[in-house]
Parts: C-alpha cells; structure tokens; sequence
C-alpha cells in the first residue's frame, strides 16, 4: 500500500499559502507558450482554470459537453457565494470562515486545504466585481451581503437569485477572452471518454492526454497535453432525480479513477432540504428552491397525527391548522440556529418527522416552508422583492401561489462533496492529473455550507490551480509536444471503442431511463438520506443486479458513430452504477454518522450524527482493482492541528 | 464605410432618412393646412416653391432622401430574409406588445410609394415640373386654363373625384401606420431610448403621426364634402383661383 | 389539480444541416399535465426507443429556466407560449385535450439545425469571444468595494446580465437579428465602470463580429423582447446604438 503523501506545507496554518507561493516553483514566459493543458469541464472550476493558465500564457484545450461552456450546471446556483471580507463589520475574518467550514463539515476536511480556501475567498469577489459581475449593492454603492445557513454572521455576496449564473458568466467571459487571446481553444459537445497515462523516461505513469467522442459526428479522437486538468462537477446524478442538469454526470472523474486515480469519500453526497418534492414517476429532475428561502421562511409540519393525515388525505388545508398545533421542529430542536441550520442538519430533521408519519403532501414525503409570518413582518412587498422569482417559478411548477398557501418542500440530492482524492496542490494520485471544483473531494468535508460551493470552485480555478500546477509543470519544461500516434493513444482509443461497440452490441429490450431510474431508486433507498449495513448491502446486491441488466437487456437504437443522445447515455449509467457500488462500499466501511452520511446505527439518544472520531477521523481513499473487483481502501488520516475538534452544536 | 457595412450603421441610415422625411412630412402638412382657410394664400406658398432654384435645390435633396431611404429598406429587407435562414416557420403567432406595423414596415412603404406616384402626377408634375420644362399651364379645366402656381384650384379639382380621395385615405392610412413604427423606431435607433422613454416616445409618435395624417387627410375630404354638396362649387372655386 | 390529456404533436424531423426536414406526427395520450414539456417528449423518446425508433434529438439541460440550452419553438412562440419562461419552464397544464402542439427548432441561419430540434447556437460564443469581456487578467484587481457602483445602475447592469444566451430572441425576430443577445452584453458592461473604460472597443468589435456571422438588421419590432424569457428590455438595443455610433463618431 501506497503512503500517502497530501503535501501539506510546512508552518502555522495562517502562513502554508504563502510559504507554499513563495518557495514552489515557477514556468517561465517563453516556456509556458510550450505546454499544453487539458481542461475537462466549463463551469465555475474548469472555465476559470483554462482563463487564468491560458492567460498566463500555457495553452490550453477546454473541452465540455454542452453547445457552449456557459451551459454549465454552475449557471444554476442561486443562493449566494461565501467570502470573509467583513464588510458588514459582524466579526467575520478568515479564520471565522474556515472554522465555519470546517465544523460544517463535520470535520472530515484538511485544515491546511479549508484556511487557504478562506484566505483567498476575499480575492474572489474582487476578481469577479472586476469582470463585471453585477452583485447586489446598497443605496450607498457598496456590496450587499446576505446570511446563509451554518454561520452568524452576513458573508454571502449575490446577484438577485442567479449568483452562479453571474459568476459563470464572468468565468465564461474570462475564457472568451483568452480565446479570443489564442490561448486557449474551445471543444464544445465534446464529451472525454478515456484518460491517458504514458510512461515517462523513468517508466513512471502521467496523464498525458485524453480520448474523447465529438458528440455532434459521434467520431472518437485524441487529444494530447502536458497535464490534464478535470472539473467536471459531481455525481449526484446517480441518483436519477436531484437537483443537478439531466447532462451533469460523474463519467470523467471514473474514468480516471479506472485509471488509478483514488476516489475519496464516496458516500458524502449532501441532501438538500429545500427542494419541490417528487410528484409522478414522470418526473425527470428536481427544483432546488434557493437555501436563502429559510432566511425569512418557517419550517413546520402539524403537532397532531391527525391533523398531518387529513393534510395527506387533501381533506385540510394548510392554513386550517392553527399556529399552536404547528410544529416548528427546527425552531424547536435547534434554537440558536432555527431554521439556518446546515443543510444536512434541516434535510435529517425533515426526514425524521416523515419518517413519523407527519408528511404534509398526498405522499407523506413533504414539509411546510411558511412565509406567512414573513409577510406579516415585512410585508407582501418586501417579501416580493426578496423571493418574487423563486415564488413564481414555484408557482409556475407547482401551480400553488406561495404567497397564500405555504409552499411544500423535501430533501434532494444535490451536491456531492465526495470526488476524485488530490493533495494540497489539487493533484491526484496521478501525476499530472489535477482534479478541481465539486470534482475534487475538495474542501468540504462530510457536509458543504450554502454558497461555499461557488467559492471553492473559483478559488481552485482563480487562484490555487495556476499555482500549484506550475509546480508540477516546472518539470515537464523539456519535454516536447506529443503525438496522438502513441501507442498509449491508439491502445485506449481501442479500449474506448470497443466499449462503444459492446453496448451497440447488446440490443436488448430496455431503454437507458428506465435502467437509470431503476439504480435511482435503489440509490435513494438504500444509500439516501439513513443508512444501515443491512441496506447498503442490499444496495451492493441491486447494484450488480443493474450492472447484469445492462449488460444483458439494454437497447441503444442507432448508430455510434453519429450523434447519438442514447448511446451518451447508456456510457454515462455504466459509470454511474459504478459510482453506486463506489458509495455503498465507501458508507459501508464508515461506521459512524457525519455530515450528509447518517448511519443510523450511529445515533444520539436525541437523534443527532454521532461521530466515532477515534476511528474515522481519515479521508476514505478508494483504488480501483479491476472490473468487477471491490476497490481498495486506502486512508489519509486528518490531524486538527488548530482547531478543537467537538461535536456539532447548532442548538445554542 | 460603416453606414454601409455596419447594421447599425444602415438603420442609422434609415433613420436619418426617415426623420427627414418626417420633417418634410410636417411642412408639407403645414402647407395644405393653409388650402383649409384660404386659396389665395396657399398659392402665395406655391408661388413661393415654385421652380425656384432654393425649392429646386431642397426638391432634389428630398429626391435624394427618398430613394436612400427605399434603397435601404430594399437592402435591409433582403439581408434579413437571408439571415431568417431557407426554412420558414409552419406557426407564428404574433407575440404580444408587437405592433403590426413594425412587421410590415416594407409592405406599407411599398403602398406610400405607390400613393406617391399618384400625387405626383397629380401635383407635382402639373406644378414643379411644367414650371422646370417651361410650360404655363398645368392643364385646362373646362375651358379654363389653369397656372402652374394654381395649386388651389388643383385641388379642388383632384378631389372633386371621390375615386381619388378614397385612394388618398388609403395611403394615408398607410402613412399613419408607416410612421406610428417608423417615428419611435428611428429615435430608438439614433440611441435616444431607455426604460421609461420607450413608452413616451410610443406616445410621442402615435400622436405626432397622427396630427400629421389628420392634418392631410382633412384637405381631400374637406373639398371632397363641398364638392358633393354643391355640385358648382369646383367650377366657382377655380375661377376664383384665376 | 392533477388530470390527464391527450393531444397530438407535429415535431420537426431533420437528419442533418444538409439534409430535408419534414414534420412528423405523434400521438400522446393520458398526459398528465403537472409533467412539464420536456418530460412530455421524454415520455414520447422512451415509447420511440421502445419501438426501435430513434428519439427525437433536442437541446435541454439544468431543466429549471437557466442554463439557455432548451430552445424549442412552440405554437408559434419560441419556448413556447408561457411568457417569461424557458421551454423547460412549460407545463403540460397549459394545453387542452385534443391540441395539436407543433414543435420546431429554432430558425435562422446563424442558427443551423444540427439534428430535429437541436440547432448549432455557436455564434453565440464567437459574438462573445469578439469582445463579451473586460479584458483584464486574474489577480492585480482593486478591492470590491474600491469603485461604488450606485444600486440603480447595479440593478439595471443585473437586468442586462440576466440573458440565458438561449437564442429565443433571434428565432423570434422575423429579420434575424441577435441584437437584443449582443444589446445585453453591450449594456451590462457599460453600465459598470470596470467595464466602461473599453465600452467603445467592446460594441464595435462584438457588432461587427454580430454582422459577420449573417445576423440580420434590427428593425425594432420588439418580438425579441416579448418572447424573451428573460424579459430583457429593448431599451438595451437603444443603449446599444448610442455606443456604437458614438464610438463610430469619435473614430
């Protein structure tokens, strides 16, 4: 077993980044001009990573699936993005920031990774104000800020309610202009299909380039680079229905993983609690409503059984219980945070009183989220220009006017803070392979604070990849441009094909959705929201017994070698069953509840995550072993060198 | 050139062209508004148009205008069908806020053209140009000769002939939708437009149009009126005139 | 609330840029109608792939109104008949038992039809790489807080900004034009002081870039603006103007 080395630098915490830029080593101009990049994946991480190296002069290949980089699913973020500027003078600072994110995280992130994330979350907004991102501002010119769940203090900058979208755009403008610079060149419907390792002199495996299909002709190609960056986003598609694009999957990250990369900390996938509930099995993807909703809304569900069965029954309505019979269960088991509890803190709450049979929908599965005493407060007006667009595209799916009745909401996947394991330098365990943004396994610990997402994303893209990858590439200075006619090349453009063909090959009777929507359910069931060995085990029985019908009954119709939305989609589940079987053994193995994984062997008396720090406090590095074979785990252990590690206390 | 090679630059073009025939639009109605009141002094005003080299000079200027602005619009409308692509959509529907005029801006031109070549026969041809060519009568209307410069009797007249005053209400109307789009549309392409302007200069335009159409209209109908209820009025009124 | 219909689609069908389109007829039956309408052709690809045919081939992604990447012409409308709203955004409750819905890509020609519904919305990227931008490098920028920018101007810049880049203003515009696309970004950037120091430079070049890739003339019918699901106001296009030809004066 490999050691594993993060490659934390030396000294206190508040000095790593700096004594880390002062000391690593740095590609010159002219030589720079000489190195190529890979870049997989446009969103916040990818598009802002292949700006800045293509402006400091590497060049760089982008690559991403959809019609144009400005598609990605980053474009969706609505809440806000985190920075310790202080501006509000409420007590934030770097350090307020990082502790914040770390015992969100329940503490299963790097302490070195997290402070440098908070040191250049500052650098970030004043990057994007630059590009012309149209934040919100007050009457008197500067920047507004809003608070978010799992912090006291106001630290989140926005854009009305499309935060992502502005910030995307930015990222997306950058790169546009590195284009139009000649520094980077764009591969849009171009989806990576296979990584490349060729040895180097010293036979030692580097990522060198990688296989991918042109989605519009369908042809496999080659494309090679000195490193090959991915941020490709997460995984959370495997569970067929949550909050990601029907296009965002997890094929690239397994891809490397195929290739030896580790994959660390599967099982941490965070559940949204303010998403639309499931209504059909029509249903193709679920609406996240934006976190910043629980700022004035209240989260309730009836005190009285029978109350919440005449509400499943549509014999109630909701404004027919009286505020003494409702329960508001966050207010009430957490009241220093009430309803700005972290994410997977409110999604477990909602579950459990779910799970008692207090549902509010006609399928049980649902709370209220009352902005009643809101616009009492405040007004309809003010209530409007807050959360007008998110009511009316409430409205708009739900056809329920919020503003009368309260709206109905559920726990959905959303993000996943698991990914492809990279040390400090975001580099994966292979060299010359970096991994970055909801990609990586990143910052984020076992859970991710509201609008943290949009920061960690830019801040690896901005600010630390440029960096920290000049280190690696400070090496490769002397080594030429490389053909695609390596027999490395020709070996996994063959592999990549004759994959293609098998699956043509199969002509069975099931269509790609309903296998995919068959692993959702298996996923959400056993693998959701409350874990237990009994039912991850199931879940590993299931999972092989998707893989067979894949294997055996699925049908693509067409051809491969055209454009063919099936066929992305029969490749895209393969990895994704993959990924299940990935975090079931990766929840299996952690016997303990932490963040967005609740084991419910591992519980307080109250119902709380218990924590077994004295044996999980480690990153859960998994190495593939081979199809069909169970993944290897490896452990990178987490030492709190400044931080007092406690128990998560959001109750007072 | 990029008030050829530039879209802006060829509705700048259109625009320019536009607010300048506007402009001659309202002169021209200010003068009709005179053959309201009096015969005498309108053909003051049509003496003083007559083939003089200032009339001469500004007639060839608004020539000028005229066939920038319908070269212009011949171009634009054949880059825009090329940029609509070869297949055509099998539903449209007109989306709300949409003024039908602006969809059919070559359409209603094409009418005042037409309408233009009627008056000019009319008016112009008997009057500028018989002047130009060196001819002293316009025409002879029973047994009276008529003067180049007798633009009153010329119209009472043409619009004796309710034939022809139906064709000038009708491109008359043509106008008043023409320019309902054409008015606001070339402020908004000169820049002058923001939030709360676009619905005061929809306001601005619809009444602007409309006091210059009433403004023309009221000229054929009013002597159209004295015409059918006294069935000597034209004969009286030219020899008037003379 | 819940009830089902059944209606008949018309849904271009078209192999390739090159090749000859035809509608083609497909029978739905028991909707419900608190499936959107992207789920309605999802059921519709599932019953083809079913059958052995292939599924109709359109642009979709995030599925909540903000990505730009649907772009289907509905009765007439680009994303269909809901104002203010993407094709995604559209609710099967807004039709009627016995409808026939026709369903068509996006027509221009700056926008090819790569496969049925799917259109090549490149030019977009190219309107932007002219010059979308403030052309400035990563790092070496004034704090945040350094230039006030007053709430009017943030807000009216946030209006601008809030385009999807999905392409619904030229399939409205019966000239073809991407002058409300072009507009937004023109105003967004103007209206900002860091992205005022190049105004000039940045609505020449991404106009120019607009005239190039076949785009038509703007002629202000205002069909952008009324079928944009954004609701991005014209008054963009005015702004525009006024920067390009005052930058063309000054030249």
């Amino acid at each position: 077993m490999a050691t594993i080395d993060s490659k934390i630098p030396e000294g206190p915490l508040a000095e790593k980044w700096t004594n880390y830029k002062a000391h690593q080593k740095l590609v010159n101009p002219a030589n720079k001009r000489k190195l190529d990049i890979i870049v997989v994946g446009s969103g916040l991480a990818g598009a802002s990573a292949a700006a800045t190296l293509g402006d400091l002069g590497f060049k760089v290949k982008c690559f991403c699936i959809q019609d144009s980089p400005r598609r990605a699913h980053s474009i969706a973020a609505q809440g806000g993005i985190n920075a310790a500027k202080n501006y509000q003078n409420d007590g934030d600072s770097v350090y307020r920031l990082f502790y914040d994110t770390i015992k969100g995280g329940d503490y299963r992130s790097r302490e070195a990774n997290v402070y440098r994330l908070a040191e250049v979350s500052n650098n970030i907004i004043d990057q994007c104000v630059a590009q012309g991102v149209p934040f919100a501002r007050e009457y008197g010119g500067t920047l507004a800020n809003r608070s978010f769940g799992g912090a006291q203090v106001s630290r989140t900058f926005y854009a009305r309610g499309q935060t992502g979208q502005q910030l995307l755009l930015g990222a997306y403008s950058a790169l546009s202009y590195q284009v139009n610079q000649g520094n980077v060149e764009l591969f849009t419907r171009c989806e990576m299909l296979d990584l490349v390792l060729v040895k180097d002199e010293n036979g030692k495996e580097r990522a060198r380039g990688i296989i991918y299909r042109d989605l519009v002709t369908g042809e496999i190609k080659r494309c090679s680079a000195h490193a090959v960056v991915i941020g490709t986003g997460g995984y959370g598609n495997a569970y067929f229905l949550s909050t990601n694009a029907m296009g965002s999957n997890g094929s690239a990250a397994m891809q490397c993983y195929r290739k030896g990369a580790w994959f660390a900390n599967p099982a941490f996938a965070q559940i949204h609690p303010t998403c639309i509930p499931v209504h059909g099995d029509k249903q193709s993807k679920l609406t996240l409503m934006s976190e910043s909703l629980r700022n004035d809304g209240r989260i309730w569900v009836p005190k009285k059984l029978e109350d919440a069965k005449a509400l499943q029954a549509g014999t109630k309505k909701p404004n027919d219980i009286p505020d003494e019979d409702r329960d508001f269960y966050l207010e009430r088991r957490y009241p220093a945070f009430g309803n700005l509890v972290p994410r997977d803190v409110a999604s477990r709450a909602a579950k459990e009183r779910c799970d008692k049979g207090f549902g509010v929908n006609n399928t049980g599965l649902a709370v209220f989220l009352d902005f009643k005493y809101a616009i009492q407060r405040l007004g309809k007006q003010a209530v409007a220009d807050r959360y007008g667009n998110l009511f009316d595209m409430y409205e708009e799916i739900t056809d329920d006017n919020p503003y009368e009745t309260p709206m109905m909401i559920f726990p959905a996947i959303h993000y996943t803070m698991g990914g492809i394991w990279v040390d400090y330098e975001l580099q994966t365990s292979i060299p010359g392979l970096f991994a970055i943004g909801e990609c990586n396994f990143s910052d984020h610990g076992a859970n991710r604070l509201g609008a943290s997402a949009l920061m960690q994303g830019l801040a690896d893209g901005y600010f630390v990849l440029p960096y920290t990858i000049q280190n690696y590439l400070a090496d490769q200075i002397q080594v030429p441009r490389f053909s695609t006619d390596l027999p490395e090349f020709e070996a996994a453009e063959k592999a990549v094909k004759d994959k293609i063909e098998k699956i043509m090959a199969i002509k069975g009777t099931r269509s790609v959705d309903s296998i995919h929507k068959e692993l959702g359910h298996i996923m959400w069931e056993y693998v959701g929201m409350g874990r237990t060995e009994q039912s991850l085990k199931t879940a590993l029985a299931e999972l092989e017994k998707v893989e067979k019908v894949f294997w055996s009954d699925l049908r693509v119709v067409g051809v491969a070698d055209t454009l063919n939305i099936e066929l992305e989609k029969a490749l895209r589940l393969l990895d994704f069953i993959e990924i299940g079987k990935l975090m079931a053994y990766d929840a299996l193995n952690r016997e303990e509840s932490c963040g967005g994984h609740f084991r419910e062997e591992h519980q307080t008396p109250e119902g709380e995550a218990l924590r077994h720090d004295d044996q999980f406090s480690y990153v859960a590095c998994w190495e593939f072993q081979g199809e069909g074979k169970q993944p290897e785990l490896q452990k990178e252990p987490l030492n709190y060198e400044y931080i007092k590690v406690q128990t998560r206390n959001y109750k007072n | 050139m990029w008030l050829i090679n530039s879209s802006i630059g060829r509705k700048l073009v259109m625009s320019v062209s536009g607010l300048g025939l506007i402009l001659f639009l309202t002169f021209h109605m200010a003068m009709n508004a005179v053959a309201l009141f009096s015969g005498e002094g309108y053909n003051m005003v049509c003496e003083f148009l007559g083939a003089n080299w200032y009339a001469l000079v500004a007639t060839v200027g608004l020539a000028a205008l005229v066939v920038i602005h319908i070269v212009y619009a011949f171009i634009l409308q054949i880059q825009n069908r090329r940029a609509r692509g070869s297949e055509r959509y099998a539903v449209t529907a007109k989306p709300k806020g949409v003024e039908w005029a602006s969809q059919n801006m070559l359409v209603l031109g094409i009418i005042v053209i037409l309408g233009l070549a009627l008056h000019l026969v009319h008016f112009w041809s008997k009057m500028q140009l018989t002047e130009i060519v060196g001819g002293h009568e316009a025409l002879v209307y029973q047994g009276l000769a008529i003067a180049p410069t007798n633009g009153a009797a010329l119209i009472a007249i043409n619009f004796s002939n309710p034939l022809t005053v139906a064709i000038y209400v009708i491109w008359l109307a043509a106008i008043w939708f023409h320019l309902s789009h054409g008015f606001w549309s070339a402020l908004h392409t000169i820049g002058w437009n923001g939030k709360n302007w676009i619905k005061r200069l929809e306001v601005i335009s619809n009444v602007y149009t409309t006091i210059i159409v009433i403004g023309f209209i009221a000229v054929p109908l009013l002597f159209l009126a004295q015409s059918l209820i006294d069935s000597n009025f034209v004969l009286e009124y030219v020899k008037n005139t003379l | 609330m819940e009830k089902n219909i059944s209606f008949t689609l018309k849904v271009w069908r078209q192999r390739g840029p090159k090749e000859k389109g035809a509608f083609k007829e497909y029978k739905m039956q028991d909707i419900p109608t608190d499936t959107s309408f992207l789920e309605m052709l999802d059921i519709l690809n599932e019953q083809l792939v079913n059958k052995g045919e292939e599924p109709v081939v359109f642009d979709h992604d995030c599925r909540e109104g903000i990505c730009g990447m649907c772009s289907l012409y509905v009765n007439g409308h680009p994303h269909g008949p809901s104002t203010g709203a993407t094709t995604c955004q559209l609710y099967m409750r807004k039709f009627k038992d016995g409808d026939v819905i026709t369903v068509e890509p996006w027509r221009s020609a700056g926008f090819p039809v790569i496969r049925d519904l799917m259109v090549d919305r490149g030019a977009y990227d190219k309107i932007m790489q002219a010059g979308g931008y403030v052309s400035i490098n990563t790092g070496g920028v004034p704090d945040g807080n350094a230039i006030p920018i007053s709430k009017e101007k943030a807000d009216l810049a946030m209006d601008a900004a809030s385009c999807i880049g999905c392409g619904a203003c030229v399939a409205a515009c019966k000239n073809g034009s991407a002058m409300l696309f072009v507009s937004a970004k023109v105003s967004q950037l103007a209206l900002l002081p860091q992205g005022q120091v190049e105004a000039a430079r940045r609505a020449k070049a991404m106009l120019a870039k607009m005239d190039e890739l076949g785009f038509g003339n703007c002629t202000n019918t205002r069909a952008c603006e009324a079928e944009c699901p954004k609701c991005i106001s014209i008054s963009n296009i005015a702004r525009l103007n006024r920067e390009f030809i005052s930058a063309k004066f000054k030249d």
